[in-house]
């Protein structure tokens, strides 16, 4: 789960790292309201979940309130990447004597958090992984003792020369990766950690994104959580368990297994459709789960054709059966729906499905391409 | 011959009493799998009846199940939160190898889990995982029997029901398998490609191998590699996830491409150019392996 900056900053701020002060605004009153209060030049900086603000006008610098308010105004309610922004962050704008990048992941090779950190702060780190990677010093830390002390050093004093910066740096290593172990994050990012001219090291931007399976038992992070940020049908899918990423295309996809359901995008693709979605159902197969899901794959208006491609497992197909023919009392489906089972109990998940007047078949690939006929054809 | 699991097994499974763990004891029990033993934390000395029948002591510790029943192998049926404590302590029992079937994870309790492990130097099997099946033999998770048959392709993935696609595909042409592993679909695992692919390479049985990987992370990359280098036999492979888009989560927490790395294009690309065959669709893969076997 992405979060915001100031929510980032707020996790930051609770694990002692030196964060300036901020207030979020949700309307362009009040953010001027906060440039007063806070004094001086301030950023009006857009609450999104995606990289890219600046460039898409989503950062602006303002000296007086008036102008707070007028960037705001603007920011508010414009789109980046999709996302409507619906609030601003306000803070005072820094004097930056040097900017630098640290941050901790879980790195998948090394099977551990890793931490990588570069005197080039502000930009892109994927950017200079590629065209400077000797300016990126990593470090795997051993998730059974943490970060140890001459490691954060080791850390700091790859980016500064000044011991005062080095000792700074140092410590805040250290809170960094105790706000990245107590709130089960899979990322915690300080892109740039800036020094003032009066040699204060300080976080400016903060980006986090936390572990969905560490939530069960982290509620305050659970309620970072913003509803309104994401499309109803994927708050509608986490409530009723379901895997779901919304796509572009056209032909609806339901599928049991992860590997499966993109095995089926790319083979819609393969006969020439595009598909609208990725949606597994999991592994049991509660016919309430395959309601939700033609709700959700009906509540897309792209959607012209629905494909099924079910492996019964652990899956039952009687199930998956059961919850077709239930969706379609419940609610009104206008596309085609064309339909693979296969696997346990697949014979009686046929008999239901005749009885209600559909037919399913066996193999992926008729019914694949079968589906992109009729949402071409629509 | 078969890798990690065959019918001298013997099977401690965690969690005996769920579920899941239940159902899928009785369908391990079917398929000739020696289950020797269950472990639930407070439910030791009593017994668990699969549908067959067949009587199952239950212990309190995987220790005690280790010591009394000469177990050498576990399956972890228990939910996320305990999991990775159930792994720990599976290793610290002194198992050999320890199967873990859960979903959900954390994954920095994965990143403590999987040092515990090295350090004992135990085998883990993912987690999130369906298992491992050596046709004929014995299984252990949850791949459904009845879609394999034995012979000699060894197939290693990181999905669950598209492994099952593949190998009823397979079966149905008539080509069996010697074990298809199941490595799961999390960032953090304890058994990657490659350390299958070195199994598979030391089973005389094996005579081609299919590798089913997915968008995320550079383990087929990584694999294709080591397969250049190190392994004379016939590989087809598959790619799942050409059509996701970048920066999300699908559906496996592992399954995601983060900013330009770890696309299946790329991993398509590093497959050919170590000389792997790929198969487009699912379907393909069956006549690629084919191809394999003749040469």
């Amino acid at each position: 789960m992405d979060i915001h900056e100031y929510q980032a900053k707020e996790l930051f701020r609770a694990a002692g790292l030196p964060v300036p002060p901020d207030e979020v605004a949700t309307t362009a009153e009040e953010a001027e309201a906060i440039a007063r209060r806070l004094g001086g030049t301030v950023v009006v900086k857009a609450q999104v979940h995606t990289g890219g603000r600046g460039k898409a006008g989503g950062v602006k610098l303002a000296s007086t309130p008036a102008e707070a308010k007028e960037h705001a105004s603007r920011i508010l309610g414009m789109t980046i990447k999709d996302l409507t922004v619906q609030k601003v962050l306000v803070t005072p704008a820094e004097d930056i004597a040097n900017e630098a990048y640290v941050g901790v992941l879980i790195d998948r090779s090394s099977q551990a958090p890793m931490f990588m950190v570069s005197p080039e702060g502000g930009v892109d780190i994927e950017e200079v992984a590629e065209t400077n990677p000797e300016a990126i010093r990593k470090l795997r830390v051993d998730p059974r003792y943490g970060l140890l002390p001459h490691q954060a050093l080791w850390l700091a004093d790859f980016l500064y020369e000044d011991p005062s910066l080095v000792k700074q740096a140092s410590k805040m290593m250290t809170q960094l990766y105790q706000a990245f172990r107590s709130n089960g994050c899979s990322l915690a990012e300080i892109n740039p950690l800036i020094v003032t001219p009066g040699g204060e090291v300080k976080a400016i931007d903060a980006k986090v994104s936390i572990d969905e399976n560490e939530l069960h038992r982290l509620p305050a992070v659970e309620a970072y959580r913003d509803t309104d940020a994401e499309p109803w049908a994927e708050t509608r899918a986490r409530e009723a368990s379901l895997s779901f990423v919304k796509l572009e295309g056209d032909v609806g996809c339901c599928v049991n297994g992860a590997g499966l359901a993109m095995a089926t995008m790319d083979l819609v693709k393969y006969y020439g459709g595009e598909p609208a979605n990725f949606l597994d159902i999991g592994g049991s197969s509660n016919p309430d789960k395959v309601v939700a899901a033609l709700e959700i794959i009906t509540g897309d208006p792209n959607v012209k054709a629905i494909l099924f491609n079910i492996f019964g497992g652990i899956t039952r197909c009687d199930d998956v059966a059961n919850g077709i023919v239930e969706a379609t009392k419940r609610i009104d489906i206008k596309p085609p729906i064309v339909i693979r089972l296969t696997g346990t109990n697949d014979k009686e998940a046929l008999e239901i499905l005749e009885a209600a007047g559909f037919s399913a078949d066996t193999s992926m690939d008729r019914v694949v391409e079968r589906a992109v006929e009729l949402a071409a054809s629509a | 011959m078969s890798i990690f699991i065959d019918a001298s097994t013997r099977l401690v499974v965690q969690g005996i009493t769920g579920r899941d763990g239940s159902f899928h004891t009785s369908q391990m029990i079917e398929y000739g799998t020696q289950v020797v033993a269950g472990v639930t934390p407070g439910k030791g000395g009593q017994t668990f009846e699969a549908e067959d029948g067949t009587l199952v002591p239950i212990f309190n510790t995987v220790d005690r199940a280790v010591r009394e029943t000469g177990a050498n192998a576990s399956v972890i049926y228990v939910p996320p939160a305990f999991a990775s404590g159930a792994i720990m302590e599976a290793a610290d029992a002194g198992v050999d190898l320890v199967v873990a079937i859960t979903e959900g994870i954390a994954v920095q309790d994965m990143t403590r889990a999987y040092a515990f492990v090295q350090d004992r130097g135990t085998r883990l099997l993912g987690p999130n995982c369906p298992g491992a099946i050596s046709p004929g033999k014995a299984k252990i998770g949850i791949i459904p029997g009845e879609i394999t048959t034995p012979g000699p392709v060894g197939v290693i993935s990181r999905s669950g029901t598209l492994t099952y696609e593949a190998v009823a595909q397979l079966t149905a042409a008539g080509i069996g398998q010697t074990t298809c592993v199941g490595i799961g679909g999390d960032p953090i695992i304890g058994t990657n490609f490659i350390d299958c692919l070195a199994a598979f390479k030391e089973d005389p049985d094996t005579e081609a191998i299919v590798v089913i990987g997915e968008i995320g992370g550079t383990d087929e990359q990584d694999a294709a590699r080591w397969i250049r280098e190190n392994l004379d036999l016939p590989v087809v492979g598959f790619i799942a996830g050409q059509t996701a888009p970048p920066g999300r989560t699908m559906g496996h927490a592992g399954a995601i491409i983060s900013g330009s790395a770890g696309t299946a294009e790329e991993k398509m690309r590093t497959f050919e150019e170590n000389g792997i065959a790929v198969a487009k669709r699912p379907v393909d893969i069956v006549s690629l392996v084919q191809n394999g076997l003749r040469t």
